[in-house]
């Protein structure tokens, strides 16, 4: 990881370029750069590797594919409000062919798809937005005469790095649920390796955005977990970091929508918030870009859980959530609760000595007992003794 | 002066009388009292808890106690045990890696301490006064500051170990779950029932909670059920009887079924409680004694009632020892002893 400080880049005339090319100040470009760094959990030092990347590298061809989807990661993407975030996407990538944003048409853009499959061989980043229908030869979805199966395994071949952006391409999402009438799968289940996957209904942006500049800065994708999840953004659960934690560890509750708890932002978990059993950012970035209070669980809705296989869209919103974090609370008292420390070595000593000297006093009081009888008695012989020797001697 | 004569004459009489008494005192054995059919209680899940404690802190709250502190630093109520200012609890079983819950290997559980508020409570048997009495119509095992004289025979006599004094305070009291009588002439019902957020703590009648956990014990673990929260309503409630009580009436809601051991806690311990109890993990491990059907309170009262019946047993016994004393007792030298 390049050790390089931020302040090396002050007076960098590419960082200054590039900031210009993205319609920003410089000071906003390098902040910028650093939140991507911080979003991603990288060390000290890779905030200034992230901003030289940015402005120096080669932006990687992107080829984004839409399968069975509502379009709603490209377009969250696009809404994103941080400065000209729009901008930056289509700038620090280099957007080859996305069914949506392109202005073209038809064989055109087929074609344009091939080029620059041809000219980045090996190089480009595929994207996949939307489970793929795998029922009756996945006849469900055909682009340009091809099925979405097809498509999909044609544009991975030669790709450097797949992403599947979404709950839909990461584990078949809202499509996929019963009865599943067009056998909808992920992307890795139809390509039969794993994938990075950045699950959500939408994900974030900030989620993709930082894989990709991941991708760009170290040349290689971030940690995932076992389902194919950037560990920097879906290693805790929502509950974990939850502004509304404190609530549910004091037993406050909403109890339905509206009423007085609600209105005090007390925890949703009695409305079916799934936080508890969702694994996300949400409660740490926030979404939408607004500020604070800006993610569902903020304005009083209860998580759905979007990002969990079986649990957005296959659970109903009021349903209760597992508690997957029950690490139980230290707080809680075991069934019997040893009370004290015991004795220490110091105290016992100390005791032991109080009681022997007890004892030892005890046998020697005993003992003098018969003596100062005997002396009393001998005292009383010799007074009287001596009142003999005094009465004979007057 | 007594002579020895008229002294062994009496205690025969009293022996006698004594013996007398004995037959028919024993026909005073005392049943254990069975539930009120009105009865109020609670059902406590342990496979639905979560342990998120917003019954210990709702309770808190309407009694009006103050939080206890036994972590460095004084941020949370965190009692050890019920106690004077604690009526109610969820304590956890922990063992080894406490990986699964409802595991007795390597697993946790959690389980409510709070007044099981007995057919035949043992604290309501051993005061002397009145300050432990259970209403005949609900069943409240309650507690008569103004009555009470202090003594806690209550605090030993109590089988869960419920009744606490409060040590802290030169006029303390003793405290324990009342299951919120105070608040249910306004409607409301036990406040751990009422905040529960997985209806893992139940309020209703007894009679119904118990056709409840039976309809529980008796489906398949894993199975989808449907769970009440907040208060279960009588069976066949008239809509007069429900607005009885605040609050929604149905919050039930869908729940995977634990996997239950099939006893029911309360359900003839010491001839029953109002609060019930279901459990995944062995009762004895979880702190809930192995209690038989028969309650202390008849054993110890019967054999009470049949010593101290018109005081003759006690009169009997003195005089025996009255007379073991005088045989015992050497007359004393009536002369002088020889000095010098």
């Amino acid at each position: 990881m390049a050790k390089q400080q931020l302040i090396s880049l002050e007076s960098d005339s590419r960082i200054l370029a590039a900031a210009e090319r993205l319609m920003m100040t410089r000071r906003e470009y390098l902040q910028f750069c650093a939140a991507l760094a911080a979003t991603l959990g990288l060390p000290q030092g890779a905030d200034a590797a992230v901003a030289e990347a940015v402005a120096t590298k080669r932006r990687p061809s992107v080829i984004w594919l839409h399968f069975q989807e509502c379009t709603g990661c490209t377009e969250s993407m696009l809404r994103s409000e941080h400065p000209t975030l729009e901008k930056l996407i289509l700038d620090v990538i280099s957007l080859d062919y996305h069914e949506t944003l392109f202005a073209a048409a038809g064989h055109q853009v087929e074609a344009a798809r091939k080029t620059a499959m041809q000219e980045n061989k090996g190089k480009y980043i595929l994207v996949v937005e939307g489970s793929i229908p795998t029922k009756d030869g996945g006849i469900y979805c055909k682009i340009g005469g091809k099925t979405a199966i097809e498509l999909l395994k044609e544009c991975a071949a030669d790709a450097a790095a797949v992403i599947a952006i979404g709950s839909c391409a990461s584990w078949g999402g809202m499509p996929s649920t019963g009865p599943n009438p067009t056998g909808a799968s992920s992307v890795a289940e139809v390509l039969g390796k794993p994938v990075v996957t950045i699950p959500g209904c939408p994900p974030n942006p900030y989620n993709f955005l930082s894989t990709v500049v991941h991708f760009l800065t170290f040349g290689a994708l971030p940690a995932v977990d076992h389902l194919g999840r950037p560990k920097f953004a879906y290693s805790r659960l929502i509950h974990e970091n939850c502004e509304r934690r404190a609530h549910f560890d004091a037993g406050r509750f909403a109890m339905e929508f509206g009423d007085e708890g609600h209105r005090k932002g007390h925890c949703l978990y009695k409305l079916g918030c799934k936080g508890p059993e969702t694994y996300a950012n949400c409660s740490v970035i926030m979404f939408g870009d607004a500020g604070a209070g800006t993610w569902p669980v903020a304005c009083g809705h209860p998580c759905i859980g979007c990002t969990e296989q079986g649990i957005g869209f296959a659970k109903p919103i009021h349903a209760m959530a597992k508690m997957k974090n029950i690490e139980p609370s230290v707080f809680l008292p075991r069934i019997v609760e040893e009370k004290g420390l015991g004795a220490s070595l110091g105290a016992a000593a100390v005791l032991a000595a109080v009681a022997g000297a007890a004892a030892g006093a005890g046998v020697m009081v005993t003992k003098n007992l018969g003596l100062s009888h005997q002396a009393e008695e001998m005292e009383k012989a010799k007074k009287e003794g001596s009142k003999a020797t005094e009465s004979t001697e007057v | 002066m007594t002579t020895r004569r008229n002294f062994l004459r009496g205690c025969l009489a009293g022996g006698a009388a004594a013996a007398a008494a004995v037959v028919p005192e024993t026909a005073c054995a005392r049943d254990t009292l069975q539930r009120p059919p009105e009865g109020l209680g609670l059902l406590y899940d342990a496979t639905l808890c979560v342990g998120c404690q917003a019954c210990v802190a709702a309770c808190k709250q309407v009694n009006e106690n103050p939080p206890e502190f036994t972590a460095m630093e004084k941020l949370w109520d965190t009692p050890l045990d019920t106690s004077g200012h604690t009526f109610n609890l969820i304590k956890m079983y922990r063992n080894g890696t406490m990986e699964t819950k409802d595991a007795e290997q390597n697993g946790f559980s959690f389980m409510k301490t709070s007044c099981m508020h007995c057919a035949d409570p043992s604290c309501v048997s051993a005061c002397p006064v009145t300050a432990m009495i259970k209403d005949p119509v609900t069943g409240v095992v309650a507690y008569d500051a103004d009555a009470c004289i202090g003594c806690r025979y209550c605090v030993a006599a109590c089988p869960f170990g419920i009744p606490k004094y409060q040590y802290d305070s030169p006029t303390g009291k003793i405290g324990k779950c009342e299951l919120c009588r105070h608040r249910h002439e306004d409607g409301f019902y036990s406040a751990c029932a009422e905040v529960c957020p997985t209806g893992a703590t139940l309020f209703g009648r007894t009679e119904d909670l118990l056709a409840e956990a039976k309809r529980r014990l008796a489906l398949k673990a894993g199975d989808w059920t449907n769970v009440p929260r907040g208060r279960l309503p009588a069976k066949g409630e008239k809509p007069e009887d429900a607005a009885k009580w605040k609050g929604l009436l149905d919050q039930s809601y869908e729940v995977r079924v634990g996997n239950y051991l099939q006893h029911v806690y309360g359900e003839t311990e010491y001839g029953g409680t109002q609060v019930l109890k279901l459990s995944a993990v062995n009762f004895e491990k979880v702190g809930m004694p192995n209690l038989p059907p028969k309650s202390s309170a008849a054993t110890s009262e019967t054999i009470q009632h049949t010593l101290y019946g018109g005081l003759i047993m006690p009169i009997a016994v003195l005089a025996g020892l009255t007379f073991v004393a005088r045989r015992n007792v050497v007359a004393d030298d009536e002369t002088p002893k020889g000095g010098k």
